[in-house]
């Protein structure tokens, strides 16, 4: 059982209730991504469904209310966490930031060098002295290394070049073909070609649900996340 | 030169005592944002577990007994700074005021408690006859004691820097100090790693509570207060959440410490808080600081 569900989910933070009775469900073996403005509360709710940021309602992973839930046993349940900015660990290698991420006996080092060639050449170089997009196939290949029920993943493009963008979006086009998946990503191009679901937040609550071929609309588009459609 | 190399000497001996007061001081708050003000009673109950071990254990003080001395000292700090993170700070993570108060309650307890039992003054710590003893380089005459200070915080440095570089808890931990949420992100309880700084810490203010004793002439309730302020001074200046930065900065404070006191005349204490001063302008977060909270 790989699927989330969230119900009536408030966060507040600093006295600011930024999620206001958030309401989603994420299907197994699908991908879905949740959409909106900058400053809605998608990164909050990635952070909320992780343990990272205390939330009230509940949240259900395959079943088990996890709302409460020690961030470490969240992951441990099979939840594997992209974070927004990758937060990698700068002063270890690349080989000590993957081994930390390792939980499972046989971790998946193949797969991740398979999808990432250039981080095999790299594991001795301190995370800290890679390039942004070198960053974010690191924070990525954390999450890959080990048998996830779910990937949650936060703007795994954001700040990218063109050209890493593509290897970042094949990585997880690659994934998504096998995996659940929760994404919040403003590159709509990536979320039509990977997502099955979308949600789109406003002001701390889910105002659609439904799926990819509204983006084809220039004026959903527009309407809901305040940006073209055609070039993002 | 001789009186040179004597302060010099001297001057690395002191800094080897601050580096065991520092090391663990910087580790806990690097890790777990805890500005540890019991500090200060773990180097006391080192250095009366140390004194018990000497006298009550073994009266006869031998090279071996120094050494049951200074681990006994060790694990005693370390177990007790383990019993006070798992009563006390588990239950005050992110809470710095409330911890910083109850630290520092809990440093006056164990002074009182420890006066209480054994009186304020200060008792001699029995070492083995060979401390006494002073050695010849050169022209000067060193005390012998000034090596085993360097070589028991040599000893320690390296244990330390093994456990972070070479072992699973030692890369939880590096990381802990980098971004702790993103640790237990990865599915890692980090409050394992908690646990370990706060006996490592403990255990190396231990041993260095038994050896201050002896650099100090004695074993009092009151010691680990002062020399506290120097594990503070030691962390600022050479980077929280480094104990490769607290090792140099406490070189750096017992030599000039030692230097400014001879040369201007009692002016140690003064030239330390200049540096201090210096480093706060100047690199806020000290010579190596690593800490992200």
């Amino acid at each position: 059982m790989s699927s989330l569900e969230v119900k009536d989910l408030h966060v507040t933070i600093n006295g600011s209730h930024i999620l206001q009775g958030v309401n989603f469900f994420v299907p197994e073996n699908k991908v879905t991504a949740l959409l909106g403005r900058n400053g809605v509360g998608k990164s909050t709710t990635l952070k909320a469904i992780m343990g990272l940021n205390p939330g009230t309602g509940s949240i259900k992973f395959g079943g088990t209310e996890i709302v409460a839930m020690p961030t470490h046993k969240i992951v441990q349940m099979g939840m594997g966490y992209v974070p927004e900015d990758r937060e990698i660990f700068a002063s270890l290698t690349v080989k000590e930031n993957l081994s930390l991420a390792a939980r499972d006996a046989e971790p998946n080092y193949d797969l991740v060098y398979s999808l990432f060639p250039e981080l095999l050449t790299r594991t001795s170089q301190r995370a800290g002295t890679l390039s942004g997009g070198q960053q974010q196939m690191v924070a990525i290949a954390r999450a890959l290394l080990n048998q996830n029920k779910i990937l949650v993943v936060d703007e795994p493009t954001k700040g990218l070049a063109p050209k890493l963008v593509t290897e970042v979006a094949n990585a997880l086009a690659h994934v998504a073909d096998h995996s659940t998946m929760l994404i919040v990503e403003q590159n709509l191009a990536l979320v039509k070609a990977i997502a099955q679901n979308i949600i789109v937040m406003d002001q701390g609550k889910v105002v659609f649900e439904g799926g990819p071929e509204n983006l084809q609309d220039e004026t959903f588009v527009k309407s809901m996340l305040g940006v073209s459609g055609g070039h993002k | 030169m001789s009186t040179f190399l004597l302060i010099l000497l001297t001057g690395v001996g002191l800094g080897a005592l601050y580096f065991l007061v520092a090391s663990g001081l910087s580790l806990i708050y690097g890790l777990m944002g805890v500005l540890n003000f019991a500090h200060g009673a773990f180097l006391t109950i080192g250095a009366f577990t140390g004194l018990w071990i000497s006298t009550k254990v073994f009266p006869n003080p031998t090279t071996w007994t120094f050494i049951a001395a200074m681990i006994a000292g060790g694990i005693a700090a370390g177990l007790f700074a383990l019993l006070m993170e798992q009563l006390v700070i588990n239950r005050l993570y992110n809470r710095h005021i409330d911890q910083a108060l109850v630290t520092v309650g809990v440093g006056l307890v164990v002074t009182a408690l420890l006066a209480g039992w054994f009186g304020s003054d200060a008792r001699l710590f029995p070492t083995p006859l060979w401390f006494m003893k002073a050695v010849t380089i050169g022209e000067a005459i060193i005390p012998i004691d000034r090596f085993v200070y360097i070589g028991v915080a040599t000893i320690l440095l390296i244990a330390m820097l093994s456990i972070l570089r070479f072992t699973r808890i030692g890369l939880i931990i590096r990381a802990g100090v980098e971004n702790r949420s993103m640790v237990s992100a990865l599915g890692i309880n980090v409050r394992l790693a908690f646990s370990t700084v706060f006996f490592i810490g403990g255990f190396a203010a231990g041993v260095g509570g038994v050896l201050i004793s002896v650099f100090s002439y004695g074993v009092s309730p009151q010691m680990g207060g002062s020399w506290l302020i120097y594990g503070f001074i030691v962390v600022v200046v050479g980077g929280m959440g480094s104990i490769t930065g607290s090792a140099i900065a406490a070189m750096l404070i017992g030599v000039t410490n030692q230097f400014a006191n001879y040369y201007l005349t009692g002016l140690g204490d003064f030239v330390v808080v200049i540096i201090l001063a210096a480093v706060l302008l100047t690199k806020p977060s000290g010579l190596l600081g690593k800490v992200n909270h």
